[in-house]
Parts: C-alpha cells; sequence; structure tokens
C-alpha cells in the first residue's frame, strides 16, 4: 500500500496554488489522475519520485518510509524502486535503444530483462538506432520498456500517451496493460482521455486546483448516478449542427462518431469539446449477433 | 632563420591551460547550472571578466598578488617555494584565469540547454550524479566541449598583454610566439616578425574554420 500526504505551493501562470492531498493506492492497482493543466498532476508523481521536494509530505510504500518532511527524511531519487516515463520520453540521445535501457541496469544485474523487454514491446529491429531515428509511438515504447528494466515496485506514467495519434494509442494502451499485468506493477497515469481512463485504470482520482475532488473507479467518477441506464459511453463532442428544428450532436468516444439528437435549449449548453456521457435506456439499443 | 623556440613554448603553454582548464571548468559549469546558490551571477560575472577587462589590469593585479612583497606571493614562496613572477608556471595560472570564459561559457550553455529530463531520467534510473555526468550529460554537449576546447586553446596562443606582464620576456621561459614578434618588430626585424605572424594567423584561422565546420556538421545531425 502506498500513502502519500503532500502539501506543496506551486508557481503556476494563475498565480499561487497550493497542492494539498491525501492518497492511497493499493498494491497492483491502475490508478489514473485526471484533471485541468496546472492542477498539479505531474506534480504528484514528481514528489511521489522524489524528483520535486514538497514542504510538507510523507510518503509510505509498503513498510518502507520515502518521505517524512516532520523529520527532515527524504529518501534520494535514486533509491526509489520508481520508473517514470516523462511526458517528452527524455530517451538519451548519445545512446541506440538498446545501450538506453541497459543504462537502467545495475552493475551485476543479468541482461536478460533487457532483452525481454526488447521482444515484449517488439523492438527488435529498432534496436541499434538512436532515439532521434525513431517516430514518436517508438520512443515510447523504449520509454515505457527503460522504465520497466530495474523492475520498480511504482510505475509513473505522465501523459504518456497524449502525443500519439489515436491508432498507436490504442495499441500503446494495450502495451501498457501487457506491463501491468505481466509485472505486477503498481501504476499511476496522468491522463486527460476518459476513454483512456476507463480502458485501463481500476481507479480514477480527479483533481481540480490542487485538491482532489473527487476519487473511485471511473464509472462511479464519471458517470451521472441518476440516469438509470443499462448502456452509456464517454465522449467529447465534436460538432453542434442545426438540421431543421432540431440539433444534431456529433460524440467521439474511441474510435467511433455517435449522432444525438439535440432540442434547441439542450444545444445552447453544449459546446464543442465537452466531456459527455451518452446514455441509451435498455429498450433502445439495437443487438446485431456478430458471427 | 627564426628561433623555434617562442613556438614550441606557446603550444605547451596552450595545451596544458586547455587541460587544466577542461578539468576545472566541467565541475564549475556542473555547479553553475544546477545549483540555486545565490551569489551564483556574481560568480558568473568574474568568470567573464576577462571578456571585457583590458589584458594589462589584469595581468597588473595577478603581477601584484604574485609578487613575493605580497600575502600570496610571498606564502606560496615561502611554504612551496613556488616563484610565479617572470616563470612558466606563473604564466600558466595567468592564463587559466585569463581564458577561463572561452571555456566555461560554452561548456555552461550546452549543459543549460540539455532538456533537464535527461538527468531526472537517469535518476530514476538509480544512477549518481557522477555516472549521469559522465555518461549521458557530456556525451551529449559533445560539440559545446570540443569549441570550449578550442577556443580556449586559440585564445591562449594569442594572449598578449597578460603574458607581458606576469612573465615578461625571457627565453625558453616565458617568451611566447606574440612577444617575441613584438620584440622583432622593436629591433626592425620585419623578416622574422613577418614569419611568427604569418604561422601564428594561419594555426589561428584554420583552428576557427575547423569549429565552424563541425559545428554546422552537428546542427545537421543533433537532436539538441
Amino acid at each position: 500500500m502506498i500513502q502519500i500526504d503532500a502539501y506543496k505551493m506551486l508557481e503556476t501562470a494563475n498565480g499561487k496554488l497550493p497542492l494539498d492531498i491525501s492518497l492511497t493506492i493499493e498494491k497492483g492497482q491502475f490508478v489514473s489522475i485526471y484533471g485541468n493543466s496546472g492542477a498539479g498532476k505531474t506534480t504528484i508523481l514528481r514528489i511521489l519520485s522524489g524528483l520535486t521536494k514538497a514542504e510538507k509530505v510523507t510518503i509510505k510504500v509498503e513498510e518502507s518510509i520515502w518521505d517524512d518532511s516532520n523529520k527532515k527524511f527524504h529518501l534520494p531519487i535514486q533509491k526509489r524502486s520508481v520508473g517514470f516515463v516523462f511526458q517528452d520520453f527524455a530517451l538519451f540521445p548519445n545512446l541506440t535503444v538498446k545501450e538506453n535501457l541497459e543504462f537502467a541496469l545495475s552493475k551485476n544485474d543479468s541482461k536478460e530483462i533487457v532483452s525481454e523487454l526488447i521482444e515484449l514491446m517488439e523492438l527488435q529491429s529498432l534496436q541499434n538506432s538512436k532515439p532521434q531515428n525513431l517516430s514518436g509511438g517508438q520512443k515510447q515504447r523504449v520509454a515505457l520498456a527503460r522504465a520497466i528494466v530495474r523492475k520498480p515496485e511504482i510505475l509513473l506514467l505522465d501523459e504518456p500517451l497524449s502525443a500519439l495519434d489515436d491508432e498507436m494509442r490504442f495499441k500503446l494502451q494495450d502495451y501498457i496493460l501487457q506491463i501491468h499485468q505481466k509485472y505486477n506493477l503498481t501504476i499511476l497515469m496522468v491522463s486527460h482521455s476518459i476513454s483512456e481512463i476507463f480502458k485501463l485504470s481500476d481507479k480514477v482520482i480527479v483533481l481540480d486546483q490542487g485538491k482532489i475532488i473527487k476519487e473511485g473507479t471511473p464509472q462511479n467518477v464519471f458517470s451521472e448516478q441518476k440516469i438509470s441506464s443499462k448502456f452509456q459511453i464517454t465522449g467529447e463532442i465534436i460538432s453542434i449542427a442545426k438540421s431543421d428544428i432540431i440539433y444534431v450532436v456529433q460524440v467521439s468516444s474511441g474510435n467511433n462518431i455517435i449522432k444525438v439528437i439535440a432540442t434547441d435549449d439542450e444545444a445552447q449548453e453544449y459546446k464543442i469539446g465537452q466531456k459527455v456521457l451518452v446514455a441509451s435506456k435498455a429498450f433502445n439499443p439495437i443487438i446485431q449477433l456478430l458471427t | 632563420m627564426i628561433n623555434l623556440d617562442p613556438l614550441w613554448l606557446t603550444a605547451k603553454l596552450a595545451l596544458i591551460t586547455t587541460i587544466i582548464l577542461l578539468v576545472v571548468s566541467i565541475p564549475l559549469c556542473y555547479w553553475l547550472c544546477y545549483s540555486r546558490f545565490k551569489l551564483k551571477a556574481v560568480i558568473e560575472a568574474l568568470i567573464s571578466l576577462p571578456l571585457v577587462l583590458p589584458p594589462s589590469v589584469l595581468g597588473f593585479y595577478l603581477l601584484i598578488a604574485f609578487s613575493p612583497e605580497n600575502a600570496f606571493g610571498k606564502f606560496l614562496s615561502d611554504y612551496f617555494d613556488v616563484r610565479l613572477v617572470f616563470t612558466f608556471e606563473g604564466l600558466i595560472l595567468a592564463s587559466v584565469l585569463y581564458s577561463l570564459p572561452f571555456m566555461v561559457n560554452p561548456i555552461l550553455s550546452g549543459l543549460k540547454n540539455l532538456p533537464p529530463a535527461l538527468q531526472e531520467a537517469a535518476f530514476t534510473l538509480g544512477k549518481s550524479r557522477f555516472t549521469t555526468l559522465t555518461k549521458i550529460l557530456l556525451p551529449n554537449i559533445r560539440a559545446s566541449l570540443f569549441t570550449g576546447i578550442i577556443m580556449t586553446f586559440a585564445h591562449t596562443l594569442g594572449e598578449f598583454g597578460v603574458v607581458l606582464m606576469v612573465g615578461g620576456s625571457i627565453p625558453e621561459e616565458t617568451k611566447v610566439v606574440s612577444i617575441a614578434i613584438y620584440e622583432e618588430v622593436e629591433s626592425m626585424n620585419y623578416d622574422n616578425a613577418n614569419v611568427y605572424a604569418g604561422i601564428l594567423f594561419a594555426f589561428s584561422f584554420s583552428i576557427l574554420l575547423a569549429v565552424h565546420l563541425i559545428h554546422n556538421k552537428s546542427r545537421k545531425t543533433s537532436l539538441y
């Protein structure tokens, strides 16, 4: 179990913002942090990994203490069992893909894990290339593999898939799921994508202005409880168009675009880019057997 | 035929100065880049001072400081039996101070331009500061290191004012090429002066040409 309590004054573009959180994560859980930019999501990962110091902080991972500001104790980054995947990958440009992974090994470690990860992440053909010759998705796979070489207890992913196109995202989500299961990691991921959070995580934390405003399963956090439906998906409004006397709202969810009819009053409330829940009563959807 | 001693002495001085400065500047730049020390700006200004100060001013202060009449010079002379005025050793120390910004500035800007996540990534992979510096940071600022080395070497070749003040013109001890040229001109030996000057000119130009050729090439291939 991981227990984090942290307080830190953040310097943001809109002035000072206190980050004040208390968070418990079970071993092996996949937790997502969701919220607006500048809400302090990345800072939580940085405090946990030791890259950023907080004014007041206690971090307990299983039985060991990583941070205790009351006792002025701060475990150095190097001694924390974390893997960190940075937003801009942070691959070492002077090393090849394979060397990037090998760099993470300690002196007496066997190189087996490196070959295993190269195979798992399908990097065989790229292992001798330099990072600058790779595409975004390839770099991301290398960054992911490199973060796991030390078999950390906790894997921290800072918006790992935000720079990728949809096809690549879906593929990498599968890689992340595979890794989560195979190495039994506790994962903490910052993400902007609700569909990604639904697909990957067991628990989601919604952060706003430095505070946790909601937490729970993605289903509970993002769904409106009052709708008694059997069928619901989340998506983003991509267009609102008037058609005769009604409005047609297009919602994109994963690979699908769903058209929903809205009245004049309803359409006034919607904006392009809004996250919405599309729900339908049980009698409405059509079921077709796939053969 | 000209006397080759000044050429040899100049090359030796430039080489030793460059090596010392490389060893000193890497930890200094690392500290300047990552420390949150409040008076850092003062130290950076002091390092850059030789860029704007007339060499004779620096040379004058060093001459005073090195003199056995004064505290620092007396201390060195009494305890270590080292004399820095009008000696090759004194020349090396003066050159190190004089050429410091030429080594520090390129290395420092190279380090500052690296994405901070590179160092952080190495830390999260369990690597110490030293390993991170030698295996990740320095290899990624090779072009800056190269510029620093070449600029320091070339700049030391061409120094005159500081050398004249601190070293004087003792053959095979402190008489470097730039001083030799000055003396040849003073005694109307224009032919000899011409040869010395020509060698220095050709050498300095080819060094700078090499730097720019390599920089243009590395700009095309490097990401950072």
